[in-house]
């Protein structure tokens, strides 16, 4: 019986030349992440198992969520773990000013690569999928065994095939295309499973469109997302890390619970309505409706603030003003996307139509800071999560989108179709 | 081991953003946590639920993201055990890693409504409904999870591995 993709690196990860769905298996782990939230409540986890870590090249620390350091909490957590990255000389703590949010930063630093086994106390380290890795997020206790010991146990999921066919329209991202596939298999459509992403479609997704949708697998309820290695996941690489990566494709015989097949060419610019990442309607169903009049527009995340998404919201709002009632966030995620916005003409852009440029961190899309919103006020976010009070009051509500509609959307001042935004 | 209590009753996903709200979470002191335990879906769980009470609740339940204060604060609050139709598969590891009992029954989660008073036999698996006098039977672990928990979570399963 032929394996997933996903099952061959768990396999080689355990030392194991077969494994089977259901499985239960301890495997080796080739990076160990944690932030400034989930990092601080290890530590005395990890030391009541361990004095120094497994590998000091292989356990990162990110401190991204409340960074700028909101209030003295947090910048007390911080400090834990820079201190801990000092003690033990690590050699990845990203500082501020080197700093972005982390599932952005792990590629861009060439910190993770195809064929390894990842985790990250973060549910969004599924990003790393995009790179044909099998990444996934745990906790607080798992993460601190993983430092501890470099292994932690997995029960092997089976997983679902997501073929991709035809070519996308314009205005249509990877941010499209996986709030379209959770909105068809709901938010716990892949519970425990793998998403394995390939076919002929896939050669019109950029690299960044799939990390997108690899961020958001674990939206579906899925263990990991993955995506088929390719010339363009190569070249990535190639530009990106030293370290040497493996190539996974399934077997033929591979044994999939179900094939899904997504006519890229079908799917619409597509908004989750609150309060599930599942609620998805297309921008034809939404302009068919009364207007939805926003309060603030959300540019950024793990999910959407890498530079084509940056290229993408300019290019809508170049030429434009905002809506005057409307807040606008652009959050490049990385320092790296920051300078090159700068270098583009971007910046200017962005603060000639009246957004808000802030530093690189997860900020707004958890409500944490940068942007947390009042009672019965409505946001156009590129984020992956429109949960109940996720972005501030428990009454204010989220609209998740791609750049584009959310460019559009912070012009009109209600939920906006990008294709009819004007060129001026 | 057995839990009893009263019910806390919730429907499908819900997501560890209103178990415990990111606002809360530039702390992970336990204690501090129980204080704001559900706050944005139930506002007056703290003050109501008492130590033993049991949560039950639908589809996908701890969905959303990895923080480990969700299981914590429930633990803390006094909650003994979680029974949902199905569980998110992060907030299902953490439960298990802190050791806070969970169980998967959906027609349990079904059945089961707010205030019902409820037994949880966990060495077989059994759930009883004191209340309506029904019974039904949990998803038994996996052995491997078994050893997990007999060994009391996963950082003494490492230790004793790490001794042997």
């Amino acid at each position: 019986m032929g394996m997933t993709m996903t099952q061959k690196i768990l396999a080689d990860h355990a030392g194991l030349d077969l494994v089977v769905a259901g499985q239960l298996i301890e495997a080796k782990l080739d990076v160990v992440m944690a932030n400034d939230i989930t990092g601080p409540m290890a530590l005395p986890i990890f030391r009541q198992m361990a004095d120094k870590v497994f590998d000091k090249d292989k356990v990162v620390l990110v401190p991204d969520h409340f960074t700028p350091n909101k209030d003295i909490k947090s910048a007390e957590n911080s400090k834990a773990i820079q201190d801990f990255a000092k003690e033990q000389g690590l050699k990845w703590y990203l500082v501020q000013g080197k700093c972005g949010v982390e599932h952005a930063i792990l590629p861009e630093y060439g910190i993770v690569a195809a064929g390894e086994c990842i985790i990250g106390a973060d549910s969004h380290t599924c990003t790393y999928g995009a790179l044909g890795a099998f990444s996934t997020g745990v906790g607080t206790t798992d993460i601190s065994t993983g430092m501890a010991t470099g292994e932690l146990w997995f029960k092997v999921p089976s997983a679902i095939k997501f073929e991709l066919t035809g070519k996308p329209g314009p205005y249509v991202t990877g941010k499209d295309v996986i709030l379209h596939i959770i909105g068809r298999i709901g938010v716990d459509g892949a519970l425990y499973k793998s998403m394995e992403f390939m076919g002929d479609g896939l050669k019109y997704l950029t690299m960044d469109d799939r990390f997108t949708m690899a961020n958001m697998a674990i939206e579906a309820g899925a263990k990991n997302g993955i995506f088929m290695v390719d010339e363009q996941t190569e070249a990535y690489l190639k530009e990106h890390t030293d370290k040497e990566y493996k190539i996974y494709a399934p077997d033929e015989d591979a044994e999939y619970d179900e094939v899904v097949v997504v006519d890229l060419s079908e799917v619409r610019p597509t908004v989750a309505f609150p309060h599930l990442p599942g609620n998805a309607k297309t921008i034809d169903e939404i302009e068919a409706m009364e207007p939805i009049v926003i309060n603030q527009v959300v540019i950024g995340s793990c999910t959407n603030g890498r530079i084509s998404d940056m290229r993408k919201a300019a290019a809508i709002l170049k030429g434009h003003t905002v809506h005057p009632d409307v807040r606008v966030m652009v959050v490049p995620a990385t320092q790296a996307v920051y300078k090159q916005c700068i270098k583009e003409g971007l910046i200017d852009i962005f603060i000639d139509a009246g957004c808000a440029v802030n530093t690189p961190s997860c900020g707004p899309c958890m409500g944490g800071h940068m942007g947390v919103m009042a009672a019965g006020e409505k946001c156009v976010s590129t984020t992956n999560r429109n949960f109940v009070g996720r972005m501030g009051h428990v009454d204010s509500l989220i609209y998740l989108a791609s750049p584009e509609v959310a460019a559009a959307s912070a012009i009109a001042g209600y939920i906006a179709n990008p294709e009819k935004v004007g060129d001026k | 081991m057995n839990a009893k209590g009263h019910v806390f009753k919730y429907g499908d996903n819900v997501d560890t953003d209103v178990i415990i709200p990111a606002r809360y979470l530039n702390s992970y002191d336990a204690k501090e946590l129980a204080t704001h335990a559900m706050v944005d879906i139930d506002p007056t769980f703290v003050e109501r639920v008492q130590p033993g009470d049991l949560i039950v609740a639908n589809k996908n339940f701890g969905c959303g993201s990895s923080r480990e204060h969700a299981p914590l604060c429930l633990k803390t609050a006094g909650v003994s055990c979680v029974i949902a139709e199905t569980f998110a598969r992060i907030f299902y590891r953490n439960a298990i890693n802190i050791g806070l009992p969970i169980i998967e029954c959906p027609e349990a989660a079904r059945n089961i409504e707010a205030g019902d008073e409820v037994e949880v036999d966990f060495d077989s698996g059994k759930i009883y409904n004191r209340t309506k006098g029904t019974e039904f039977q949990g998803q038994p672990f996996p052995e491997f999870m078994q050893k997990l928990i007999a060994a009391g979570g996963l950082v003494n399963y490492t230790n004793a591995k790490k001794n042997q």
